[in-house]
This record gives C-alpha cells, structure tokens and sequence, in this order.
C-alpha cells in the first residue's frame, strides 16, 4: 500500500472550526460527532441504568417496598426503550462515524451537515422521554413494546414517548442514509465491496436494515397516536380494528431491530479476534454472507415474539423453521471466530478479553435463542424471565459487551493516549462475574414460573431474585470504573503509538498517526 | 459392540437420572400434569442435552486455542484464512440438528392446536385485574364465576408473614375433572392479558375483541397455579389463575353444589 502522510494534511486544517460550545453544536467532523454520539449513549446509559437499579431493588425481595407497582412498571418501560433507542443504537452509529471513514480511506462521512443534524435530535429525544416522568399520569407504562390497548390507556407520557421515538426515528433514518452513502461512494481506490473490513461490512448491511424498518415504527407508533386522540380504530376491535395487528407489525420492525443492535457487534469483534490473533480472519467471504443472511432472514421470523398471542398451526410452523435456520448463519460467526483464534500468537489484552467474553455469553444466549424459537418450549418461557435472562445474554454480554472492546480497542487511536490495562482488565473481570450473577439465575426464575413485568412475586422466587440484585448492583457500579478509565486515559493516559496493536491491519492504523487527524484522509491511500 | 452398549446404557441412564432430578426442582419447569407439558419438558431437556454437547465442543475447541496458541508461550500464528470444506461440514451440521430438534416440535404443535371434541369448554374472560369464568359446556354447563386475588394486603405490604402461596391464591378456583379434555376459550374485557398455567402446558394470550382457544387434560387432582402473563397495567402481577383439578364424582358434586348456590342467588335477588 502506499504510504500517505495523513497527519501533515490533517493537521494544517485545524484551525478552521470554532471552540468552546459552538464547535460541538455547529460540527460538521464526523469524529467530533462520532464522540458525541458516543458520550450521549454513555450517559444515557447511566440514566437507564439507573431505572434497573430501581428495578432490582424493588425486587431485592418480595412485597413492595420502593416502587409503587405503577411506578415499577414505569421504570421497566423506560429502561427498555433507553437503553435501546439511547444506549445501544447511538453507541453503535457513534462508532460508525468515528470509524467508517478512517477504514475505508474517506476525508469525512458524505453528508456532515445531515450528520450534525442527526446527532443534535438525540438530545431533544431524550429530553422528551426522560420529562415524561414528572407530566401527569407519568411516563408510559405499558412496557418497550407498548402493546395497545394497555398503551391506548396510558396518559401525556404515551404521547412523548410517541414523540420521541419518531425522532429518534428520523435520527436513525439520517444516520443510515449517510453510512450506506459514505460506504457506497466514498471508499478508497481499489477497495472493492470484499475488501472492506468486516465492521464496514457488517454497519452496510445494518443501516440498510434500519432504512428498511425504521418507517415502519413510525407508521405503527402514528397510528398508536392517531387510536388515542383521533378517533381511529386500528387497533380497537370495538371499532373493527385488531389489538394484535400492532403486535405484527412492531414486530416487523422489532425483530430485525435485534439484528441492528448485534450485526455491528459482530463487526468490532471481527476486527478485534484478528488483531490479537495475529492471524487474518477467518472465512471473511462466509461471514459476509453470514451477515447478509441473517440480515434477510430477520426480516421473516417477527411473529416469534407472538407465539401466544394466538395464530394458525402453519404459522407457529413457519416462523419456529424460519427463526431456527437463523442459528446456522449466527454458528458459522462463531466457529469462523473459533477458526482465527486457532493457531494463532494470542495476546489477551482488554478488547481481545471483552471479544471473547462477548462470543462465549453470546453463545449462551444463542442456545436459549434456538430454546425460545421452539413453540412449544416458548409457550411455557414467554414473558417470564427466562426471556429477559435471554435477550439480555444478547444484548448486554453481546452488543454491551462488543461496544466496551471496540471502545478499548480503538481509544488509543481516538485521543492519541493508552488507557490503564490493569483497570481495564478489572473492568472485563468484574463486569463478566456480575453479569452472569445478575442474569444466569433469572433462567432458572423463568423456568420456574416467574413472569416478567410484575414488581412483586411468590416467595419460592425470593433467593435467585436477592442473588440477581446483588449481581445487578455489582455490575452498575463496575461501570463507574469503565467511565473513570476513559477519563483517566484522555487526562494523563501514556503516548500511544500509530499502531498501538501490532496486529493491526486495517487503514486506521497502518495509515493515519496517533491521534487520528481531524480530517482523516484528504488524499484517499491506494489499496493494491 | 458390547462395551458400546454399555457406554450408551450409562448415557440414558445418568441423561434419566439427571432429568428425574430436575423435575420439581426451582431449577426447571414445573413437574408437567398434563401430555402437552410433559411433552415440553422432555424436549426442554432434550435441547439442553444437545447445547451442552455443542458448547463443549465449541469452546473445547477455543479454551484449547487460548490456552496453547499464546504469543507468551512463542507460539506463531500461522497465516491459512479459508477452507470450504470445512466451512461446509459447519452449515451443514448444525441443520441437520436443527431438524432433529424441529420433528418432536412440529408433532407437539399439532397436537396443541388440536382443540376439537372436548369434554368440556370454559370461557376465561380476563379483566383489570383479575379474571372471570364461564362454563359453556359439559357438566357444570351454566357455572359463572369470577376469580380474584386472595392474598391479603397486609402480606404485601409485609405486616403480616406472607404464606407459601402469596400472590398465588385466588377466591374462586376454576375446578376441572381429571381426565378430561377441558377446552378453554379466552378472551379479555380491557387489554391483553395472558392466561398461563404451567403445570398444564398451557399459555395463551386473552385478547379483547376476539376469541383464542387451547386445551389440555389434567394427568391427577390437585391445584395448580399460574399467573397473568402479558402486562396489563398496574395490578398485573396480582391476578393469578389456580386450577383445581378433582375426581369424577367430586367434580359433580362441586358441579351440583355451585349451580344450587347460583340459583339460590338469583332466586335471592328475584325475591328482593
């Protein structure tokens, strides 16, 4: 490849932006958005985090002690649609900017002023859901997935969090509509589609998925709106509408939003396990494909979440075989990843033990992913809490944990300092004990009968609940340490060098200094 | 062959061993009272049986990996990025387990669905909060009743020592006959609600405006319980459904008793 002296560029062009408050508000750079977003997603994080804590101490034991059920059930909405809209997806769109134009050689991302504006409704978004707590009536209660009737019922704080999530909608929409853009036309000569890194690959496949879905949630929550103040019917059957079409078609969004929140995980992890295997990796062309299909086949298998809800037998047939066949493209990640590691010169540093933290607790909640794809078998785990233990073995100890070792990955690159390996190493350790404290026993919860959404429960499930709010509180206050590093390493962390991993092999590293110029590549480098 | 038979004899029996452990165990589902939970039970396990084996397999395979192929050890990485075969043998595997586990799931699903010629049909009405009954047909045909949470208020706000079935205690129980196929029909007044007992197998979603059904047959008497399962505002973790299922000739007697004391009432109300 051809040497480009990116810093020499970059730097002359420093001068250009404003300081203080207007450089972030007026940013058009997509690093300066990319931390942003980033810092945005950590601190709403905090704020959901936050309503867990509340969660668990309600159930620490039986009886109500601290959240009225009303209240409980609040916190758990809120919880869910924060963490989701807050945390995860913009964390993950942060990584995109930061990352997606260093990779592929491009200056910038193609649309900045879109980007800025993308970013700049996160806070108004925000902002509309957390004050939902303190209208009258409440925030909306009526769980993540805002069932009607119940959320037809609900008062002032339905309609913000309505509000809310088609903005952060839009937001979604901007944002992937500027990486499919950047990614389509902005690569570097001579990187083809198959040579790209996986984590381009997998944020491509991703935005388009989120293209795809992301009106379809506006359609369904606009409708919701429409039922509560406009006389329409959709989903009242004393109108002639159906309660369980939203169901289908939250669903239809829902599903393949799981994947959004996963498929870029996949990607930090396809860098990483390379990097610190020394090794390149394995099977790139298959997990490609894997990407692709699991990408289309999510958009097939919604009605999973519905098997109670009632449907014909062809149906439960259809989407048991079709959510099934999900696990073959999933297991070939898995054994692709198994497949770099093997033979290779492995080094365990932070992102490298988050990485394998995240295959080994992502399989696990694989395993009860094919379980709950079983109908029968999820007729008895339906909203229990085997189900949450599942879906958070995926989202936490998966896409969580991936964000943590991209973060530690690419943190030296980003301002130019090391982090404190032994503080990070803790990190890992300390998050993975209390995570599997926290969430393993509530398999056992939902396998014993426990429902989800309920503040107060028999007492048969009273020692797994203490064990899981003691993990809970454990793993809350570990992410402290987490923010603390990241401060500590922009503050005083040691000089990092250009190519800080020595298996390193994507643009970032072998091409631009440390720390990453404001504009990454004005002459793109020639990839042979 | 001989020692692999005796291999395969100490195999089923630690798998029988081990599953007979687990039943009635806070560990995993309920002991089934019913064909269709037993059914779920047994393919829980069998699926559990099959995840163990993949997961030792596979992180075999990668413990092996970390704890070998390490740069502190000088191990050098070797450079080989494909191989179709074995990317092949790995998609191919993994659906032919998929299959396995898709047969014994397919036949139960079938039989779930099959609600036709019951002995008897009831109609659970769910309402916020709590859920009604009516017996449509069979014996006890005219029965209506409706079933609340029992468990005194003091108990939840801790006053009082909370019992073995706190939050799981209703006033009225729905009571069944053994071994009949009891057909239930389920609906709802307000919001979605889910009607749910664990020991019969049976789950099914309580949606107002329309008309879902199941079944299932009760293996012996006793009492069983379950709870609301779809969040229906804020008293959803109090509506519990208990289920008492009784012998032939005690049922008819409850049956006789329960229509006596309804006409009573409404001959009650009449007079008044």
């Amino acid at each position: 490849m051809a040497a480009v002296h990116g810093d020499v560029h970059g730097h002359e062009h420093d001068e250009h932006h404003p300081s203080g408050m207007m450089r972030w508000i007026t940013t058009t750079n997509h690093k300066d958005i990319g931390s942003m977003y980033l810092w945005f997603s950590f601190a709403m994080f905090m704020v959901g985090g936050t309503l867990a804590m509340g969660i668990r101490a309600e159930l620490f034991q039986p009886g109500i002690q601290i959240l009225e059920p009303e209240l409980f059930n609040q916190f758990t909405t809120l919880h869910g649609l924060i963490m989701v809209f807050g945390a995860i997806m913009p964390a993950f769109v942060g990584f995109a900017n930061w990352q997606v134009p260093m990779m592929i050689g491009a200056p910038d991302m193609a649309f900045a002023r879109m980007n800025n504006w993308s970013f700049w409704l996160l806070p108004v978004a925000a902002t509309l859901l957390i004050s939902s707590f303190f209208v009258p009536g409440g925030a909306a209660a009526g769980g993540w997935t805002f069932y009607p009737p119940l959320s037809t019922q609900g008062g002032l704080g339905v309609d913000l969090m309505i509000f809310s999530v088609h903005i952060l909608g839009a937001s979604s929409i901007m944002g992937s509509i500027n990486i499919i853009t950047t990614i389509l036309n902005m690569r570097a000569p001579g990187m083809t589609l198959m040579k790209m890194p996986m984590f381009v690959w997998t944020w491509l496949i991703t935005a388009y998925l989120l293209v795809l879905v992301m009106p379809v949630l506006a359609g369904v929550v606009t409708m919701l709106l429409t039922d509560r103040h406009f006389g329409t019917s959709f989903f009242n059957a004393a109108g002639g509408g159906d309660p369980v079409m939203f169901q289908h078609i939250f669903w239809f969004f829902g599903h393949p939003e799981v994947y959004i929140m996963i498929l870029p995980a996949f990607g930090i992890v396809s860098e990483i396990i390379p990097t610190f295997s020394r090794k390149p990796l394995f099977g790139y062309s298959s997990m490609v494909y894997a990407t692709a299909s699991i990408a289309i086949l999510s958009c097939v298998v919604w009605a999973h979440h519905m098997f109670t809800a009632g449907m014909p037998t062809v149906g439960q047939l259809f989407f048991m075989y079709a959510t099934m066949l999900i696990a073959v493209p999933t297991g070939v990640k898995v054994f692709n990843w198994t497949a770099t590691m093997w033979r290779g010169s492995m080094t365990f540093e932070t992102p490298m033990l988050f990485a394998i933290g995240f295959i080994f607790l992502f399989v696990v909640g694989g395993f009860s992913g094919v379980i709950c794809a079983i109908v029968p078998i999820d007729i008895q785990v339906q909203d229990t809490y085997y189900v949450i233990a599942h879906f958070h073995y995926v989202l936490v100890s998966g896409a969580l944990f991936a964000l943590f070792a991209g973060v530690y990955y690419w943190l030296p690159k980003w301002t130019g300092r090391m982090y404190n390996e032994t503080l990070g190493k803790a990190h890992f350790w300390l998050s993975m004990i209390f995570f599997n404290v926290t969430f393993f026993v509530q398999h056992f919860l939902g396998l014993a009968g426990m429902p989800r959404r309920i503040p107060d429960y028999n007492i048969q499930f009273a020692d797994f609940n203490m064990v899981s709010s003691i993990g809970a509180f454990g793993f809350g206050l570990t992410q402290l340490l987490f923010f603390y590093i990241v401060i500590n390493c922009i503050r005083s962390g040691e000089k990092a060098s250009q190519k800080q991993w020595d298996g390193a092999t994507t643009l970032e590293w072998t091409h631009l200094p440390t720390p990453a110029p404001y504009h990454s590549f004005e002459k793109p480098p020639i990839i042979k | 062959m001989r020692s692999k038979s005796v291999v395969t004899l100490a195999g089923v029996s630690a798998l029988a061993l081990y599953s007979s452990m687990a039943i009635g165990s806070k560990y995993n589902l309920p002991e089934p009272q019913s064909i269709i939970a037993k059914d779920i039970y047994d393919q829980h396990m069998m699926l559990l049986w099959i995840c163990l084996v993949i997961f030792i397999g596979v992180f075999g395979v990668m413990f092996y990996s970390l704890l070998k192929h390490r740069k502190s050890l000088g191990y050098k990485a070797a450079n080989f990025h494909h191989s179709t075969t074995v990317e092949i043998i790995w998609t191919v595997i993994p659906c032919i387990i998929l299959l396995l586990m898709a047969w014994p799931a397919t036949k139960t699903i079938i039989a779930m669905k099959d609600t036709s010629s019951p002995d008897m049909t009831i109609k659970a009405t769910g309402y916020q909060w709590m859920w009604g009954y009516d017996y449509l047909q069979g014996e006890g045909e005219g029965i209506s009743f409706f079933s609340k949470l029992s468990t005194p208020r003091a108990q939840i706000d801790g006053k009082e020592p909370r019992g073995e079935n706190y939050l799981l205690e209703v006033d009225n129980h729905v009571v069944v006959p053994v071994g009949k196929k009891v057909r239930i029909i389920i609906t709802a007044n307000d919001v979605i609600h889910a009607w749910w007992v664990p020991a019969l197998g049976v789950k099914q979603d309580a949606i107002p405006g329309f008309i879902r059904d199941s079944w299932f047959t009760a293996d012996k008497p006793g009492i069983y319980r379950g709870q609301c399962a779809e969040l229906c505002g804020k008293d959803h973790g109090y509506m519990p459904i208990v289920v008492e299922v009784m012998e032939a000739d005690e049922y008819s007697k409850w049956a006789e008793a329960r229509k006596a004391s309804a006409v009573k009432t409404s001959m009650h109300i009449e007079k008044q």
